[in-house]
């Protein structure tokens, strides 16, 4: 790895502050996806901010009908809450399927969604669940937050304090997880209550995750098996490499699609 | 250079570490404890498996720097003097290991295992194993071994 400078900071506005003054800096939180990629020389960053032991981002609480999550909480401490898993089971079940235990001991939420992999999982639930994503500067849909591959609205000085559930008990996640590392090849979220029915695709587009409107507008006018079978997800725009091809992943994700449902209404 | 202070196997250890210097070659080089490995370079074969304060991580995946003030066991950590942990005598018995080089990560993620499931049975383990990669066994004799241990444990 190349040489960097490290330093452990305890609060958000000293985290803010340390950005600011290092454009060259990355915050480093449970570090598996950045220290990984610095070993392999992906990335280079000068300074390294680590918000690991910053107590007032790691916490689960409920506030009027939310699941709110601190950035640094991590994901097996997500998925062993029993409030989530009273609250949102589907998360609780989403969380337990990252990667592997050693992983889940380290990896945050605010981690996962910061970096916004194409294949990751959080992503899904956020866009699915429209989730509200708090951060050192102001509040933002998860529709407005997640933008490209890799890429998020945040700003190079604004970092992730929270992300908001709305609970949803009638929600489901499904993915057809990479063999050797967990990751979504296709996975997808489905929720609905009184008002709005919501699904979200991850792992498949070459933009990353996105919301299948063909599919919620078809279970919008009726909930049941047949409307989800009779959408299709066109090959176009998504992705194709050695794991899968772009109409092996579409179709994939017409099968997570039935599963998810499936699993609703269980 | 960053001063990192922890307490390792019960020994409390200080040392000044390059920032960008890993944990597991923190414990192996400078430590000379050489029983924690290092088994790819993706962050996904589970060989370089430790206890930090009480949950099993990756230490190829997490910088020295990182642990300061913590605690944390390693292999070496596990035995009682010339008593095996559970574990290992498990292993030993069940014939658990081929080459062994897997082994002190299946380990360390074994006693997480069995210390976070009161119950275990033969599907919990494979899943959770899903972090260890084993070269040799074919797992059979893992899962046996990690089974074994959790009844006596
Ligand atoms: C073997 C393996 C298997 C995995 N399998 C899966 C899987 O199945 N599904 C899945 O979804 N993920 C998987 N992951 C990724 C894992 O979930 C990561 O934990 C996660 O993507 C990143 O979280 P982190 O806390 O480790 O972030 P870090 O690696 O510390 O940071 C990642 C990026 O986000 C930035 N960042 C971190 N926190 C914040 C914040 N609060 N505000 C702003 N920016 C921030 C960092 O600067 C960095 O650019 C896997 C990883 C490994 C190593
Ligand atoms: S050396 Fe392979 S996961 Fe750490
Ligand atoms: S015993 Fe040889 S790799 Fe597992």
């Amino acid at each position: 790895m190349y040489q960097f400078n490290y330093k452990k900071v305890e609060t958000i506005q000293e985290a803010v502050n340390e950005l600011t003054a290092n454009p060259d800096s990355k915050i480093l939180a449970g570090g598996m996806t950045l220290i990984p990629t610095m070993k392999q020389r992906l990335a280079s960053p000068e300074k390294l901010i680590d918000i690991r032991n910053i107590e007032e981002l790691n916490f689960i609480r409920e506030e009027s009908n939310n699941i709110i999550i601190g950035s640094t909480t991590n994901h097996f401490t997500v998925s062993s809450s029993d409030l989530i898993k009273e609250k949102i089971p589907s998360l609780s079940m989403l969380a337990e399927g990252i990667g592997d235990p050693h992983v889940r001991n380290m990896g945050t939420i605010g981690g996962a969604i910061s970096n916004n992999d194409p294949t990751a999982d959080y992503p899904a639930a956020c866009l699915g669940l429209g989730a509200k994503i708090k951060t050192s500067k102001r509040e933002l849909m998860a529709d407005e937050f997640f933008i490209s591959l890799f890429e998020t609205a945040l700003d190079e000085d604004e970092i992730v304090v929270s992300i908001s559930f709305p609970i949803i008990k009638d929600s489901f996640y499904m993915k057809f997880p990479n063999p050797a590392s967990r990751y979504a090849m296709a996975g997808v979220f489905i929720s609905k209550n009184e008002t709005d029915i919501r699904v979200a695709v991850t792992g498949a587009s070459e933009n990353g995750v996105f919301r299948w409107s063909e599919m919620e507008e078809s279970l919008s006018n009726n909930w049941s098996k047949s409307s989800v079978e009779n959408i299709k997800l066109s090959p176009e725009g998504i992705m194709s490499d050695i794991h899968g091809s772009s109409e092996y992943r579409a179709n994939l994700a017409n099968i997570m699609a039935i599963r998810a449902f499936e699993g609703i209404n269980e | 250079m960053s001063l990192v202070e922890l307490e390792i196997n019960g020994n409390k250890v200080s040392h000044d570490v390059e920032e960008r210097q890993l944990l597991v070659h923190f414990i192996r080089d400078d430590l000379s404890l050489t029983g924690t490995h290092v088994g790819c370079d993706t962050s996904q074969c589970g060989a370089c498996v430790v206890h930090v304060d009480g949950k099993a991580v990756k230490s190829c995946s997490m910088l020295a720097v990182q642990a300061n003030n913590s605690k944390i066991t390693t292999i070496e950590g596990l035995a009682d003097g010339e008593n095996l942990h559970p574990v290992q005598e498990a292993f030993r018995e069940n014939h658990g290991l081929q080459c062994g080089f897997c082994t002190p990560g299946m380990i360390m993620a074994a006693v997480d295992i069995i210390n976070r499931n009161s119950i275990l049975n033969e599907k919990t383990v494979r899943e959770e194993l899903e972090g260890n990669l084993c070269r040799c066994t074919g797992y059979q004799n893992i899962v046996k071994s990690i089974l074994a241990a959790s009844e006596k444990m």
